[in-house]
């Protein structure tokens, strides 16, 4: 038996799962070769196209209602003859039916991703899904038909694949790209199965079994002994909690001496929210909108951004949303906005501090934002404050932006101004941001500056462990301060997720916590069974 | 029944505008009729095919566009007829549909 292998990614869907691996087949994009016979390679890709609509005719029927759409558009993209057509027209000069169809695709793909419509972008995600169907059929690739209860392992799972897996008897999907917000992760999460998205290469050559766990975001090849007997316990440990969590979700959190404590969710992309009641949360306490800033695309104009925002609001019905303006820099680069040659990002231009530097692009977001403002309960949040100037500046644009909307009769509000503390100053001296109308505290930031550990950086990543007593100490100070102020203050970083922490944050003085919405459950769980003694 | 057209418009209130669900749902009705059917997002066109999925999702209309219908041949005016009502039901979708398809 070889030796244990552990890879670490990203956590996209929680539970553990041990069994055989299947490893999904890499493909190699078809060479340009001018030379086909003509009538073979249309017949091949015929064949392939009917194949093709008759897989996804079966899996229309049994895919789950929030699939069906999906699975119904590539079903009318197959049957439409002005997809075929440029196919034939390559066909026709000597190209691959593999060639011709990988081209059409792209440039179908291209046009979706250059779509201003975050909507319509996604669906190139739907495009790029089929064709790799097809690409399979074309190919004769053998793993068409993938088995129930293994561990599937390959570079990205088409979540049309997914669909076609008999997951009930189990199984867990391991990827070395991928993201946890793809449309498979989505899939993932709704049907429990256990994945792990950027894990790098995988070397499983030669191995045939591992353990898969989501909560972790691990794998671990040919486990020993020692691997297996703490899966058999996390198992157990994980399937209770789940169980209990599950009866919290759609519960009031409140202590067991009676104390109410908000728990909302940090959302970074408008197409989580689709597997949330709105009902289970008390509003959405981080919005990211790095979403719309995607790296290699357009900046999103106002008109996006405003449909983005005024969907969320939508959601949300007459609870908060929090959105917090674009938080780039650092260790989110976006090329042609954030600076190319910092020696040292994270203290350098970011957050809000980029956004001052481009008031042109910040502009466009606050636009947005005051429009969106009049359909909901929203509040507006600035990223990486450090000095009180940098809060006034950003309100005056924003009061700039207002003045000249209401002075072309476009329908806009102010929403309540607030900040993340994140960079030590705010956090110490909080007095002296009075202008804020509320705070959110971001932990992440807030360790690796306390602790000057970068997040990025394996090597030192247990440092900003060890600074949790510096962290604790100040929320503890910063839930004084807001108590004594009345002001309003939550936690959105990674901390409030925990739910091994929020006793601890209840007991700091915290009665608002902003979690992953995988973490809704057991966070509310953890808090229904804290005690935080004397009065809230 | 003799070759006629018909032509009609209707303004879609969709929230997330012509996206795949009704995009499908469009052509495939469109695809009921044996005539001609065309759809634009302006009175002056361009006007495209709307039995194809392809081109009908690449106007990538969003809400509050006012579409445009115009059929040629037998059942031209039912096709417009019929096109127009399935915008105008918001096709038969409701809020919770748009959000996740």
């Amino acid at each position: 038996m070889p030796q244990p292998v552990e890879r670490v990614g990203r956590p996209a869907s929680p539970g553990i799962f041990a069994g055989p691996i299947i490893q999904l087949l890499r493909r190699e994009a078809p060479d340009e070769e001018a030379d086909c016979d003509a009538l073979s390679e249309e017949d091949a890709l015929r064949d392939a196209i009917e194949q093709a609509t008759a897989e996804l005719g079966a899996l229309c029927d049994s895919a789950p209602e929030h699939a069906k759409g999906m699975v119904e558009f590539q079903l009318a993209m197959l049957e439409d003859p002005s997809l075929l057509e440029p196919l034939m027209e390559r066909i026709m000069t000597g190209r691959s039916a593999a060639y011709a169809w990988q081209s059409v695709m792209a440039a179908q793909i291209a046009d979706y991703e250059a779509a201003e419509d975050d909507y319509f972008r996604a669906r190139a995600g739907d495009l790029a899904d089929l064709g790799d169907r097809v690409l399979r059929l074309l190919a004769g690739d053998t793993d068409a038909a993938l088995p129930a209860g293994a561990i599937l392992i390959g570079e990205d799972l088409p979540p049309s694949r997914f669909l076609e897996i008999d997951w009930s008897r189990g199984g867990a999907i391991a990827l070395m790209r991928g993201s946890p917000l793809s449309h498979v992760a989505i899939l993932a999460r709704a049907r429990g199965v256990p994945m792990v998205t950027g894990l790098g290469e995988v070397p499983a050559d030669g191995h045939s079994e591992a353990i898969v766990d989501g909560t972790a975001g691990r794998i671990v090849l040919s486990p020993d002994a020692t691997a297996r007997s703490s899966l058999a316990e996390s198992t157990r440990a994980f399937a209770e909690k789940e169980k209990q969590a599950e009866r919290y979700r759609a519960q009031a959190a409140v202590t067991t001496d009676g104390v109410a404590v908000k728990v909302m969710i940090n959302v970074a992309d408008p197409a989580e929210t689709a597997a949330i009641d709105s009902d289970h949360c008390d509003g959405i306490g981080l919005m990211r909108t790095e979403f719309l800033f995607r790296d290699g695309r357009p900046l999103p104009d106002e008109e996006e951004q405003y449909r983005a925002y005024r969907r969320l609001l939508e959601w949300a019905g007459d609870k908060p949303v929090t959105v917090r303006t674009l938080d780039a820099g650092g260790d989110k680069p976006i090329a042609g906005l954030t600076p190319e040659h910092e020696t040292n990002s994270f203290l350098g231009v970011r957050g809000l501090r980029l956004s001052l530097q481009r008031p042109s692009v910040f502009r466009v977001q606050l636009r947005a934002l005051g429009r969106a403002a009049v359909h909901g309960n929203l509040k507006v949040m600035w990223p990486m404050v450090t000095v009180p100037e940098e809060f006034i500046a950003a309100a005056a644009l924003f009061d700039e932006e207002l003045a000249a909307m209401r002075g072309q009769g476009i329908a806009c509000a102010r929403p309540p101004l607030g900040m993340m503390i994140e960079v030590p100053f705010p956090a110490l001296m909080p007095k002296l941001f009075g202008m804020a109308g509320f705070f959110s505290i971001g932990s992440n930031d807030l360790t690796q500056y306390l602790a000057a550990a970068a997040r990025d950086n394996p090597a030192v990543s247990g440092l900003a462990d060890s600074a949790y007593p510096a962290v604790a100490l100040v929320i503890g100070k910063l839930a004084g301060f807001a108590a004594a102020r009345r002001v309003e203050l939550s936690i959105c970083g990674d901390l409030a997720s925990d739910a091994g922490k929020v006793p601890e944050l209840l007991a700091l003085g915290l009665r608002s916590l902003s979690v992953a919405p995988a973490a809704l459950g057991r966070v509310k769980a953890a808090v229904c069974r804290s005690r935080v003694g004397g009065d809230a | 029944m003799s070759a006629t057209s018909a032509a009609g418009s209707v303004l879609m209130k969709h929230p997330v505008g012509l996206h795949a669900r009704p995009s499908v749902k469009l052509t495939k009705l469109a695809k009921t009729f044996g005539c001609r059917i065309e759809m634009a997002q302006h009175a002056a066109g361009p006007w495209i095919d709307a039995k194809s999925i392809v081109k009908v999702m690449a106007l990538k209309a969003p809400r509050d566009t006012t579409l445009h219908f115009r059929a040629e041949g037998e059942g031209a005016a039912e096709a417009v007829k019929a096109l127009s009502a399935l915008v105008e039901r918001n096709f038969d979708e409701d809020h919770a549909d748009a959000a996740t398809s």
